[in-house]
């Protein structure tokens, strides 16, 4: 009951929308047609799901974008076509996923940056890099076989549907796990963690390192899925945040649940879909994550800082 | 003032109140945590209005709606927590919101000619006008705050525990400033619960006891003694839990323990046993709480089972901290009482599972709902879930700091059971309070805290008397 009711308004306006898709185009309805729609969202929902561990547990991750680029862009440069070298570039992608958040966590915990900070800067350092390797042109292009996560089935089912279901429970469990319980204890009230003997920056460090996983794992679809460019990753962190807060995740903290966040995402893809359907430019996309964003927060989620009133 | 009554959400803090003081008197105020003492300098200074009766400058009757017009009538006050902006220079705080202007600038140069002749009149000269706030010492920041009163014309000042963040040679020199207020025929009202301060600086004291006026004396007249009765003196009408017979073995010691705030604290706790931890606000009470439970740590002594360097070390040691402020520090607001009951346990990965509904009614949280979010529980049900939070890990010592503030009376006596109830089962107790009743009544020793060390140990069921002797510090020994 408490979950349903925690979560409740981002699902009947999913249904909605997808309601309103499947009116636009009888195709949605048949399942080749909705699973091209969640194959198209699932690198958002997975980029959301690992935004989401690190706003529950009061931060922001800002660097997801710049890193799906990077990743996308690396994986070109050393595959260079040859199938051989598909799966050890695919094991590096996701090491440097890990590392980046483990930088992000420990600068933001352990030299006490905002993560506001922290993550922003890591998003132009990134994108400086991947500029300077490049020259504003990748070059290279990517195997047959890490493009088959991004844009071939498996049976039925595309490969990137299982990955972010597989993605998708492992978040749910996490959640569920003691290590869940301490993160929203974390966001909620960090000393109060703290003084029950929770390990509050560790905690935090995984929260940063589960958001750089994710965007490793959505470069890796995106790359199969969109192809190789310089701006394959742009704009996705705040698709991410506008999800996670769409979803009605607290920003600051302690609040809201992994699967809403997911649906957030969802949402914010068929929002899109049916945008393109009614035939609206592309270019509205920010104009409407940039609403959306103000109007979910206004909306209530964000917690004030308690104030704390003075002992007479 | 005459007459001054104020109640908060139906409670009353005072009734019937009056005080005066005159041109060039020093007045202290005195009473226990509680008394009514803030309140009633708040009311002074425009804070809260009263309910009842009327406040009058001079023989002319003023009503505040806001603090700065208390301030153009000439009170001021100065807090515990001083109001000064860290970065900006003295004179810059000293006439912040007032500044002087000449063509539309702010004049510095009158700034800091009027900081300087005010710094000269008071006979400070360890700092200079154009010095920054945060490069002064608490006592000179404390001088900061006066001249600010001074150059509003202020002829009342009031002055809350002005002692209690001052190292013992900075009490001389504030001293000598309250004697220059007077000798300027300003007003003073001093607060402290500090009686060796009340009878070297007041001519006239006014006690205060649960929002009522006790007494108004010359200090001439009175002893200290008298003046602890004044303070303390009612009936001990609450029932508590019978006491243990039987202590065990100790389970935990310290020998020369101290760091920052506190010195050589010497205590031990024994299992089955209560020991009470008595002081004033300020006195270390709540830092000797967590120095034991590594929050803040000792730096200096030896401490068995361990001398903790972090809250981990010290909960896998077995100690765990019923804190002061449980919004604050010890609960998640959000979380369900489940997993707020729980988070120790996960946190250390100790006691194993727990049967949620079999621990909730174990500290009779009523109703035993583990799905509702602890913020919309009482005061007494959420105090009620901390302490579920720590029997999850069993602990071997429990402190208490002011376990029973802000809880209901009935809730009250199921915490006092409890706390007897753990310690018959063997757990060593440590409980903080400044209710002085409540202390006794549960206690089987008593330390009291002043100043960051340990100045005495009580055994059981001593006066109230004794121990306000003990915790304020008597004038003659």
């Amino acid at each position: 009951m408490r979950a349903l009711r925690s979560m409740g308004p981002i699902f009947l306006v999913l249904a909605v929308l997808l309601v309103l898709i499947a009116a636009a185009n009888p195709f949605f309805l048949e399942p080749a047609g909705f699973l091209a729609f969640v194959k198209r969202a699932a690198p958002l929902v997975i980029l959301a799901a690992g935004q989401y561990f690190v706003i529950v547990s009061g931060e922001f991750d800002l660097s997801v974008g710049s890193l799906v680029t990077v990743q996308v862009v690396v994986a070109a440069r050393l595959i260079d076509g040859e199938e051989s070298a598909t799966w050890w570039v695919l094991a590096l992608l996701i090491v440097i996923g890990l590392l980046v958040g483990l930088v992000n966590g420990v600068i933001t915990t352990g030299l006490r940056v905002p993560s506001f900070i922290t993550t922003l800067g890591m998003m132009l350092v990134l994108s400086g890099a991947v500029f300077l390797w490049t020259g504003g042109a990748p070059r290279g292009a990517l195997s047959e076989t890490f493009r088959m996560f991004g844009r071939k089935d498996l049976g039925a089912v595309p490969w990137s549907v299982l990955i972010l279901l597989v993605m998708g429970g492992a978040a749910i469990m996490l959640m569920r796990s003691d290590f869940g319980k301490r993160l929203m204890a974390t966001g909620d009230n960090e000393r109060a963690a703290g003084l029950s003997g929770v390990r509050v920056n560790r905690t935090r460090i995984l929260a940063f390192v589960i958001s750089g996983l994710a965007a490793a794992v959505a470069g890796i679809l995106l790359g199969g899925f969109a192809g190789v460019s310089a701006q394959v990753g742009q704009g996705l962190e705040f698709q991410a945040i506008t999800a996670v807060v769409l979803g009605g995740v607290a920003l600051g903290g302690g609040r809201g649940s992994v699967v809403a966040a997911m649906a957030g995402a969802l949402t914010l893809e068929a929002l899109f879909t049916l945008l393109n359907l009614y035939g609206i430019s592309g270019a509205l996309e920010y104009a409407v994550q940039g609403v959306i964003i103000i109007a979910a927060v206004a909306a209530g989620a964000v917690r004030l800082p308690f104030k704390r009133v003075a002992r007479a | 003032m005459r007459g001054i009554a104020k109640s908060f959400l139906g409670v009353r803090v005072l009734s019937g109140v009056n005080l005066e003081v005159a041109a060039g008197e020093v007045h202290a105020v005195v009473g226990e945590n509680g008394a009514g003492k803030s309140t009633l300098m708040k009311i002074l200074a425009g804070v809260h209005s009263p309910d009842e009766g009327s406040v009058e400058i001079d023989g002319v009757s003023v009503s505040f709606a806001h603090p700065v017009e208390a301030q153009r009538a000439g009170v001021a006050i100065i807090y515990q927590e001083f109001n000064l902006l860290p970065e900006r220079s003295v004179a810059e705080n000293v006439f912040l919101g007032r500044e002087p202007v000449r063509r539309g600038l702010v004049d510095r140069t009158a700034m800091e000619t009027d900081t300087t002749r005010l710094l000269k009149e008071l006979g400070e000269t360890s700092f200079v006008s154009h010095d920054l706030v945060r490069h002064l010492s608490i006592a000179q920041q404390q001088v900061v705050e006066i001249l600010k009163a001074l150059s509003q014309d202020a002829r009342i000042i009031v002055m809350d525990e002005p002692t209690a963040a001052l190292a013992e040679h900075e009490v001389e020199l504030l001293y000598r400033l309250v004697a220059r207020l007077r000798e300027r025929g300003i007003a003073v009202l001093y607060i402290s619960h500090r009686l060796r301060e009340v009878f070297d600086l007041a001519e006239r004291v006014t006690v205060l006891k649960d929002g009522a006026l006790v007494r108004t004396a010359d200090t001439a007249d009175i002893t200290s003694d008298e003046l602890v009765r004044l303070m303390v003196g009612r009936d001990l009408g609450t029932y508590f839990p019978p006491r243990g017979t039987e202590t065990g073995e100790v389970r935990l010691s310290v020998r020369g323990g101290g760091n920052a705030v506190l010195d050589g604290i010497d205590l031990q706790v024994s299992e089955g046993e209560i020991l009470g931890v008595a002081g004033l606000q300020g006195s270390g009470r709540t830092e000797l709480a967590k120095a034991i439970f590594g929050a803040e740590p000792f730096t200096r002594g030896t401490m068995s089972p361990l001398r903790p360097r972090s809250v981990r070390q010290a909960v896998a040691a077995g100690i765990g901290l019923v804190n002061e402020d449980r919004k604050a520090e010890g609960l998640a607001l959000r979380q369900s009482v489940r997993d707020n009951a729980l988070l120790v346990s996960r946190s250390v990965r100790r006691g194993g599972r727990t049967d949620i509904r079999e621990l909730l009614e174990s500290v009779r949280l009523q109703p035993p709902r583990p799905e509702q979010e602890v913020r919309y529980l009482s005061g007494g049900n959420q105090q009620k879930v901390v302490l579920a939070k720590w029997i999850t890990v069993a602990p071997k010592v429990l402190i208490f700091d002011e376990p029973t503030r802000g809880v209901d009376v009935g809730a009250k006596a199921a915490i006092h059971d409890l706390m007897r109830g753990l310690a018959k089962d063997g757990m060593a107790i440590m409980m903080i309070s400044s209710e002085l009743p409540e202390l006794i009544g549960m206690s089987d020793r008593i330390i009291v805290m002043r100043d960051g060390r340990i100045a005495g140990v009580l055994p059981a069921g001593p006066s109230e008397e004794t121990v306000m002797h003990l915790a304020a510090g008597e004038v003659t020994p």
